[in-house]
């Protein structure tokens, strides 16, 4: 099977080709998080999630509410 | 009933009693935190986004304390080096926090995590534009302020001093220009480490003070958040009432005239 790497948080992270976002998320366990997620510095709403392909060298950026100033 | 009694402050035409903001990171424990916003009687607080590792839960508790507090969220774009991150990290926000509030900070240096300004009004047309409700942690520059008033801005949010530094009021000329030529709320926003600045900021006519460090490094943080609600509606009432004019000589309150003991000299 196909692979493609990528960045997840900025570590390394693979995943079968063709792969969707909300298919990413579920296998990183972040499904039921409150979460906000970016694909190469761009907002992905979660309507998009399905959608959304994830390619080779995409970099994931996957958010949570933090204390803050 | 009192003049102060139905002063509010408003932001975006939503009426707020209280004229505290409140930062919700650096406290020792969730439980300091959700004290600590008891006692300030704060109506909104900030807070942020960071990268999660899902194993991680430690924000559940934190979001469960939020949740009950009943204030409105301010979520913030902290760390943002460029108008694009801001602006994605917006987006993130709204999505998350269901709320059109931004707490806009693009930062342009590394030492005194000085606000980019140009970065800061760029973001700020595109986020206006996009339906946000933006306050701006903006510096004291008069022509910066006036930019994002007219981008939209219906309330800005200048620097008393850099972000933890507990300074206070560094620049007292450009806030006190700041509010004789800008009608939209001002919110100090960062650099106050004492109740007395605060105060100082709410008696030169600012509408509100945000902060988080002074509050969340005191040694009892509770009682530091009600020093400062406390100061900061002690300053609001004093601006209302009206300063007196400050003068180089003395002028007795006491009358003179009745004085005892006195006698004209030579009468």
């Amino acid at each position: 099977m196909n692979e493609i790497t990528l960045r997840l948080n900025d570590e390394p992270a693979r995943l079968p080709a063709g792969t969707s976002l909300a298919d990413a998320l579920q296998a990183w366990h972040y499904a039921d998080r409150r979460v906000a997620v970016a694909v190469n510095g761009e907002f992905v709403p979660r309507s998009g999630y399905a959608e959304q392909i994830l390619q080779d060298d995409d970099r994931i950026d996957i958010v949570a509410p933090v204390g803050g100033g | 009933m009192n003049a102060a009694h139905d002063d509010a402050l408003m932001l975006y035409g939503e009426a707020f009693a209280s004229r505290f903001l409140l930062g919700t990171a650096l406290y020792s424990s969730p439980t300091v935190m959700q004290a600590s916003i008891q006692a300030a009687g704060c109506e909104m607080v900030t807070l942020g986004l960071r990268r999660q590792n899902p194993a991680s839960g430690d924000g559940d508790a934190f979001w469960q304390i939020l949740r009950d507090s009943g204030c409105r969220l301010l979520p913030n774009t902290a760390g943002c080096r460029s108008a694009r991150e801001a602006i994605t990290l917006a987006q993130m926000s709204r999505e998350l926090f269901d709320t059109p509030w931004i707490k806009l900070e693009v930062i342009g240096d590394d030492y005194n995590l000085q606000p980019d300004p140009f970065g800061l009004l760029e973001a700020t047309r595109e986020l206006i534009g996009q339906g946000f409700k933006v306050l701006p942690y903006c510096t004291d520059d008069l022509i910066l302020c006036q930019r994002l008033r007219d981008a939209g801005c219906e309330a800005l949010m200048p620097w008393g001093s850099p972000i933890g530094t507990g300074l206070g009021l560094m620049n007292r000329y450009a806030l006190t220009t700041l509010r004789q030529r800008l009608d939209v709320p001002l919110i100090i926003d960062a650099g106050l480490g004492a109740p007395s600045q605060a105060a100082e900021a709410m008696e030169m006519g600012f509408d509100g003070v945000l902060l988080n460090t002074a509050v969340a490094r005191a040694h009892r943080p509770a009682l530091m958040a009600e020093a400062f609600a406390e100061a900061i509606r002690a300053g609001r009432k004093a601006h209302l009432a009206g300063l007196m004019q400050q003068r180089q000589t003395a002028s007795p309150s006491t009358p003179t005239v009745g004085q005892p003991f006195w006698h004209r000299e030579g009468g």
